[in-house]
């Protein structure tokens, strides 16, 4: 008896919407046909959550690539347990909203040896708790192809980066000598311990992103919209004032504010910006008119030119 | 302490203008190539800094780490486009990366590749997916070699639309006669390439002129484009015309009711009840549904990533192709190619390689026929080695049937890569130009037939694409008919 699509769709039945432009729709093309490769030619995937915006429009075109089966892979998410209490709600909401399978990993030197961005700097935080755990993470699960949201206009060495990024056992990733990468034809051969970063948003922007989560109604941490929040201005960045493990430095006082944020990682690192952009329209508004790139709130990249580079050989994203 | 100045920076500048974000075209995608002095990188930084793509952190970092400014209060461009510590260092681009910027008409990817001649192989990577090249040239210097066989592998990659950016205009005192010498040099040059639609623009790319903004006062005689003009009207490559392909990515099984084929259709179109044929194994169907997760859909095209369904149970796996019945693609053993040798090891003779096309992946042997020399534009016969960089024909082998179109009908299903199976590396990227004969005996290794033809049919058989594709392994020489009938009075053996 021939049944129809709809009647094996058992969850989240896709809702009309006008057809995408043709911009988008070419960049959403592209990102499903890596997805669906990276699937099918790889034992065991993943795919890094980070829960931020970037992660948002990945899992929505993950879901898109699949439909109507289930997303055939594990969503990792590397907390580091200093992300904005905002973004671990809103991870657990998606995860039972969507039925997908989720994998948190948390390394445990951070608690062991009380690492955290206060104590011990960006730089060595975020090789332990993001860098390292990650790779932790990705051992444990003995993956061999692992899903992210970088984007080839963020950053200087990422513009470098191939769609599939070829990772040595111990996850190096050496840019002198990146397999060429030709048409929309990708070379998945591994050996066993080696892996790939596939990144199916290489050729986003961050205007692009911005509107294909309008046009796809995708939700998102609400933090990336305005609204009077409290704030403390450390080495020139807006820092949240929520978290009772901030403390006060001597001459620092909680503001108030209409502020947002563009990028989403651990509150401590990541500044906020004045603004009064409180829905889609506006934000994506302000982003037309911005002269700053997204990731000058990002404390970590700030260290040197081609520290980007630096943690990407070392294992980071 | 009071807030240092960064926050300010950050914060929403609320005068400028907005830019409209309507954009009714697919992204263009380009491919800059030029000699390692022509100014590519400040002709690419220019166009990110006039398109407003650059934003203000980012000129400050690069600002730090150029210490200097030049003298139009610029930052160095090379710096924002060389990402590599080992690049910064040596000063020049090792690789191909990637950029983006649009106006209020267009987006735009650009493949930015690297001058030197070694790095020929990131070329041959960046034009496979561009639509355009854009080929600088020194107004001082004219057509570099160089600028010659970037256009010879743009072409061979497909590109059918060249810019030539003659650069530097200012310092030959914006002459026009300079201008007109390189672009009619470089106009016959591409059309003995088949490329057809070549605009020329004469620019300063420091002082900005010409690029984005229109520099009558210095070139009143230049009624043409600025670079960005042209790029806006330059057109996407499109597969829509031919038969329907669709390389089958994955099965997709979510209940017992429901089985689909997903993948990205790479030629023409499809729409349910059309008739459909599997490839290799020739079992025909008809398409039941087109389901994306957005709606089930009465048509797809080029370009779509979709789910197809069929009226009935057939055996379909990743790596077979569902096109067409009308209009299928080749299917055979034995393929005619060009392929960009890539890596150290070059391209062995007889040695098994895997080849991936579209989602399949097959062995397949290799034998070298002849190779391109740049600097002439000439192929010499060459069966051994083909080196890294090296663009030459060969004759492909497999073991098992193969699908193809001719990479001039289709760069998706005419395009492979080859993989050594000892290193996994990508180690050439192809195209495939015919299919060639299974006729027995007639080329056995090393056998030639010479023919003597009336003039009128020789024309005709060399006008055949199957000919045309193989004239450089071909001897031809006119004559009379009483010369001819000496000649073969003179030679020994028949067929």
């Amino acid at each position: 008896m021939p049944l129809s699509v709809q009647e094996t769709e058992v969850k989240n039945p896709p809702v009309s919407r006008p057809p995408l432009d043709p911009h988008l729709k070419a960049l959403e093309n592209e990102a499903i046909h890596i997805f669906r490769e990276v699937a099918a030619e790889f034992e065991n995937p993943v795919m890094l959550y980070s829960v931020g915006k970037d992660s948002s429009v990945l899992l929505h075109l993950a879901r898109k690539a699949f439909y109507p089966g289930r997303v055939p892979f594990p969503l990792l998410h590397v907390d580091t347990t200093w992300k904005f209490k905002e973004m671990i709600e809103f991870r657990d909401e998606i995860a039972a909203k969507y039925d997908l399978d989720l994998v948190v990993h948390t390394n445990p030197r951070g608690a062991e040896e009380g690492i955290t961005p206060f104590s011990h700097g960006s730089s060595f935080y975020t090789d332990i708790m993001k860098t390292e755990a990650l790779r932790q993470a990705l051992d444990a699960g003995g993956y061999d192809a692992a899903f992210g949201g970088a984007r080839r206009d963020e950053e200087a060495s990422r513009a470098k980066e191939r769609i599939y990024s070829f990772r040595t056992p111990d996850h190096k990733w050496d840019p002198r000598n990146q397999r060429p990468e030709l048409w929309n034809v990708y070379n998945g051969m591994i050996r066993k311990g080696e892996s790939v970063r596939a990144f199916p948003l290489s050729n986003w922007t961050e205007v692009d992103i911005w509107r294909y989560i309008q046009a796809e109604d995708i939700p998102l941490v609400p933090l990336y919209y305005a609204a009077e929040r409290p704030y403390v201005e450390r080495d020139g960045m807006m820092i949240l004032a929520e978290d009772p493990r901030l403390e006060l430095l001597p001459g620092e006082t909680v503001q108030q504010g209409m502020i947002r944020f563009r990028t989403l990682g651990c509150f401590p690192l990541t500044g906020a910006i004045r603004s009064t952009a409180s829905n889609l329209e506006e934000v994506i508004a302000e982003l037309e008119i911005a002269t700053v790139s997204e990731r000058q709130g990002r404390a970590i990249d700030r260290d040197q030119s081609g520290s980007m580079e630096k943690k990407k050989r070392e294992g980071y994203f | 302490m009071t807030a240092p100045a960064q926050t300010a920076s950050a914060t929403i500048l609320p005068f400028a203008e907005p830019l409209k974000a309507v954009r009714d075209t697919r992204p263009l995608r380009l491919i800059t190539c030029g000699s390692v002095d022509d100014g590519k990188s400040t002709l690419i930084g220019r166009l990110l800094w006039d398109t407003k793509a650059v934003k203000e952190d980012q000129a400050a970092t690069l600002a730090r780490d150029s210490g200097s400014q030049n003298d139009l209060g610029l930052p160095d461009f090379a710096l924002l486009l060389d990402g590599l510590q080992a690049e910064r260092e040596q000063g020049i681009t090792i690789d191909v990366a990637y950029r983006y910027f649009s106006t209020d008409r267009r987006s735009f990817i650009v493949a930015d590749t690297p001058g030197h001649e070694q790095y020929t192989r990131n070329m041959a990577t960046g034009a496979s997916t561009a639509d355009l090249a854009i080929l600088l040239a020194d107004a001082r210097a004219g057509l570099l070699e160089q600028t010659r066989r970037h256009a010879t592998i743009a072409s061979l990659m497909g590109i059918r639309q060249f810019v030539l950016a003659v650069n530097k205009i200012d310092l030959v005192h914006y002459d026009k006669a300079v201008f007109d010498r390189i672009s009619h040099d470089f106009r016959e040059f591409a059309l003995s390439l088949g490329v057809r639609q070549i605009t020329a623009i004469p620019m300063s790319a420091l002082k900005g002129e010409n690029v984005v903004y229109p520099a009558d006062a210095s070139m009143p005689w230049y009624d043409g484009p600025t670079l960005v003009d042209a790029l806006e009207l330059a057109t996407v490559r499109s597969t829509q015309a031919g038969g329907f392909r669709l390389p089958v990515q994955r099965v997709v099984r979510p209940g017992e009711s429901f089985r689909g084929y997903q993948g990205t259709v790479a030629g023409g179109s499809v729409k349910p009840g059309d008739s459909v044929v599997i490839l290799p194994s020739g079992t025909v169907a008809n398409v039941k549904q087109i389901v994306t997760f957005d709606l089930v859909r009465n048509a797809a095209v080029a370009g779509d990533a979709i789910t197809l369904v069929l009226d009935r149970q057939v055996d379909v796996a990743r790596g077979d192709v569902i096109v067409s019945l009308d209009g299928q693609p080749m299917t055979g053993h034995h393929f005619d190619a060009q392929l960009v040798s890539l890596q150290p090891g070059g391209i062995e003779p007889g040695k098994r390689y895997w080849l991936k096309s579209g989602s399949r992946r097959q062995r397949v042997a290799v034998e070298p026929i002849s190779q391109l020399e740049l600097a002439t534009g000439k192929w010499q016969p060459h069966a051994s080695t083909l080196a890294m960089n090296a663009i030459g024909k060969v004759r492909l082998s497999f073991e098992e049937l193969a699908v193809f179109d001719a990479y001039d009908q289709n760069r998706s299903t005419g395009a492979f890569i080859l993989i050594d199976p000892d290193t996994l590396n990508t180690v050439a990227g192809g195209m495939i130009t015919a299919k060639r004969g299974e006729v027995g005996g007639i080329h056995r290794e090393d056998q030639r037939v010479v023919l003597s033809l009336p003039a009128d049919l020789a024309e005709q058989l060399m006008a055949s694409e199957l000919f045309a594709n193989r004239r450089d392994e071909t001897e031809v020489k006119r004559m009379t008919a009483k010369q001819a009938a000496e000649l073969f009075s003179n030679a020994g053996g028949d067929i």
